[in-house]
């Protein structure tokens, strides 16, 4: 802020303040004692007005909150550069309760941060905090109980698009992911996409009326399987699902089917690389355990 | 209906139409506040169509509520006081009637623009820009005349009601082109001329300002004719008029960064807003005081009089919601209420039991006046819409305080880990008692107003030509 501007937010504050505490003294001034049946003389539609003197408690009142005024603007930051004798700041108080937490939490999430994700999984005290963490961070997309909804995965199955060992989950939560299935109407076309579709769910087991499985099997063959592998297995490597487990991100329908074939799917898993490393450990152990659960 | 023409006859054509529209907009704007309030309880009643969901409907109830229905309230009032007050007629019939239609044709238009999504974003302030500009148009034709009444009075002195009725009309004519200056793109798209935390700024001196003046400096023109006409007792203090009066426009102005406590607004800003919010404490109860003591000598009149029993409890209610907003502006206590339905709470104890209250209690005092009847058609129906709108009051921002603590509370609860103790949908589940409370509040208060409708319609509807013509007369 310019020395300019400073001195105009001073002065207009503060006259501002002055003039209202002038007018509130200058009609105080010379009122009468006791309260009074005589009006001003003036009347308008019949109204006429007393000359009574202004409540003295509402007096104090005023009076007293323009000193608590003045003392806060003393204090704190308020008037133009002035800082305030306590060099009070939000970002200040923000940094110190951060700090505070930091101190008091730390030591909690730095035991668990120096066990393998493996161990954390199976100590209760620590899943009960991961899932703390999954409520307020996660669940918002992948449900409270975790088992997704569409188009967000379901992290109880031990189905992975990216994988499942401790360090991949750890990635995703650091770095979060982009999927990318490509559309594919204009290069198939409309019949190959149905027939497409209807081969790909019969890798699930799942029976499709009036198309040619075997047109899409080599419309799959030709542009699917680079991704999603020739035995409809999928990689991790490029988060393609495997297409045989009749596990379905997006619907196995058939009408859902053909629109992921024909319009693409691009999910997206923000990163948590906010929360620290240490919670992330956290959040991992959690999600692990949530696969995990016989082994606990 | 005959326009009496006679420069001894008072304008009350405009105060008539005016008059029976706030009746009209007050049902619909409260009924889209039940329903809106229904859909937080049972969400089906979203419909999964674009035009019924609550992010649409929520600006339709706001709009409806404050410009169509506290507007007409406050041009009908405006129009009737200032020219009893002034004992003048409107400056210009027809620029009168033109604000009339004018402002129809805004509340016609937003109640078609705002369920199309079709939205400036700004809270409060909606409308896109051919809007803006209509609205404009309308509030500066409403000025004229305001102003060109008050300079033909016949009298040395402006009364009280008319300051207030001043300071509102030419404040929200600044605030609201201040505020919507955009740079349109299409005829339906504009982008606000300001950008970050300069647009949050002026769009909360805009949004506060139009509490301040909208929704006080104007109703307080109202209480200052209404009350003690009704009570039939002179003000009590001339002397705390002029304090309370100056010193509230003077600092509401200041006001508006208390809704932007702990954002990316600098903290001299947050600062200045939350003293001045602490300053308008005592100016704001000044009008209170006011009101309240015009009273003392005509108490017993309360027993037989729920017209006056109307404006007493709006009085009350204003009383309130004005500690209530100066306490939530101090930053502790708003680190707090901030985001929860607290602020919804806060703001219907204004809407509701000040806003509301003291609209309907003048409009039954004005209506068989300006129709030319004795009265109203019945009493005990004004008696049970009082009840009505005190118990929904009630009932309506203490179902937000409990849901406003609790959601404050929950929210940063946390466990000996750091991590927060509840998700926010828990919070959620456990506003859902309230949501239902509120709902049902609202009923009540909208069940009150359909009373109105029936009562002012058997009230009006025999009121003969020359009964108008009578009723205009000035002497």
């Amino acid at each position: 802020m310019t020395n300019f501007w400073s001195g105009y937010i001073v002065v207009l504050t503060l006259t501002c303040l002055g003039l209202i505490l002038w007018l509130l003294l200058a009609t105080r001034k010379g009122q009468r004692k006791e309260q009074t049946e005589e009006t001003l003389g003036h009347s308008f539609d019949g109204i006429e007005e007393f000359d009574n003197p202004l409540p003295r408690w509402w007096f104090v009142l005023f009076i007293a909150t323009m000193v608590f005024s003045a003392i806060y603007l003393f204090l704190f930051p308020g008037l133009g550069k002035w800082p305030g004798y306590l060099n009070w700041t939000q970002v200040g108080q923000y940094e110190a309760e951060v700090a505070k937490a930091e101190e008091a939490f730390a030591p909690i999430f730095a035991k668990y941060s120096a066990m393998p994700v493996e161990e954390v999984a199976k100590d209760p005290e620590a899943v009960a905090i991961g899932q703390r963490l999954f409520a307020t961070n996660c669940s918002v997309c992948h449900g409270s109980d975790a088992r997704g909804a569409f188009g967000f995965p379901n992290l109880t199955d031990n189905d992975w698009l990216y994988g499942g060992d401790p360090e991949t989950i750890k990635t995703t939560l650091r770095a979060g992911r982009q999927a990318a299935m490509p559309a594919w109407l204009a290069v198939i076309g409309e019949d190959g996409v149905r027939n497409v579709s209807g081969y790909v769910r019969s890798l699930s087991g799942l029976e499709t009326e009036n198309v040619d499985l075997a047109a899409g099997q080599t419309t799959y063959t030709n542009t699917c399987a680079v991704c999603h592998g020739p035995d409809g297995k999928g990689n991790q490597q490029l988060g393609a699902p495997n297409l045989t487990d009749d596990i379905w991100l997006y619907g196995s329908s058939f009408l859902q089917v053909q629109q992921t074939v024909r319009y693409g799917r691009n999910g997206h898993m923000p990163t948590q690389a906010h929360l620290g490393e240490d919670k992330i450990h956290m959040l991992a152990s959690y999600v692990y355990s949530l696969s995990h659960k016989d082994e606990q | 209906m005959s326009t009496a023409t006679t420069p001894t006859a008072y304008n009350y054509k405009v105060v008539r139409q005016f008059a029976v529209m706030t009746v009209v907009w007050g049902i619909v704007g409260m009924a889209m506040g039940v329903f809106i309030a229904s859909q937080l309880v049972w969400p089906e009643l979203n419909f999964g169509l674009p035009w019924t969901t609550f992010g649409r409907l929520r600006p339709l109830h706001t709009n409806a509520v404050i410009f169509a229905f506290g507007g007409c309230a406050l041009f009908a009032t405006s129009y009737y006081v200032v020219q009893r007050t002034t004992q003048a007629r409107l400056v210009s019939d027809g620029l009168a009637a033109f604000t009339f239609w004018g402002w129809q044709a805004v509340i016609v238009l937003a109640a078609i623009t705002l369920p199309m999504g079709l939205t400036s974003t700004k809270e409060y302030a909606e409308l896109e820009w051919p809007i803006d500009i209509l609205i404009a148009v309308v509030w500066v034709s409403y000025a004229l005349v305001f102003f060109g009444t008050i300079m033909k009075r016949k009298m040395k002195h402006i009364y009280v009601g008319n300051w207030f009725f001043g300071g509102f009309i030419i404040t929200v004519a600044v605030l609201h082109i201040v505020n919507s200056m955009a740079m349109p793109v299409t005829l339906t798209k504009s982008y606000s001329m300001y950008s970050g935390a300069t647009d949050a700024m002026v769009q909360w001196w805009y949004g506060h300002n139009a509490v301040g003046f909208f929704l006080t400096a104007g109703f307080l023109g109202m209480m200052y004719y209404f009350v003690p006409k009704q009570a039939e007792r002179p003000i009590y203090s001339y002397r705390l008029s002029i304090v309370h009066f100056w010193a509230l426009i003077a600092i509401y102005i200041w006001a508006g960064p208390h809704h932007l406590h702990y954002t990316a607004l600098p903290d001299w800003a947050q600062s200045l807003g939350m003293v001045m919010s602490l300053i308008l404490l005592a100016p704001s109860w000044g009008g209170m005081i006011n009101g309240m003591m015009t009273l003392s000598g005509a108490w017993h009149k309360l027993r037989t009089d729920p017209i006056l029993r109307f404006l007493v409890v709006a009085l009350a209610f204003y009383g309130m919601s004005t500690f209530e907003g100066p306490m939530m502006a101090i930053k502790t206590v708003n680190a707090l209420s901030h985001y929860t339905d607290w602020t919804i709470g806060h703001v219907h104890a204004g809407a509701l039991g000040w806003v509301a209250m003291i609209s309907i209690g003048s409009l039954y005092h004005l209506i068989p006046k300006v129709f030319g009847r004795e009265a109203m058609y019945s009493t005990p129906l004004i008696n049970a819409h009082f009840w009505l709108a005190t118990i929904g009051t009630v009932l309506y921002i203490v179902a937000m305080w409990v849901n406003g603590i609790t959601q404050g509370l929950m929210w940063r609860a946390v466990n000996v880990d750091g991590t927060p103790t509840y998700s926010f949908v828990e919070a959620l589940e456990a506003s859902h008692p309230g949501f239902i409370v509120r709902a049902i509040g609202g009923a009540f208060f909208l069940l009150g107003m359909l009373l109105m409708a029936y009562n002012v319609w058997r009230t009006v509807r025999h009121s003969k030509a020359a009964q108008l013509e009578a009723a205009a007369q000035t002497a």
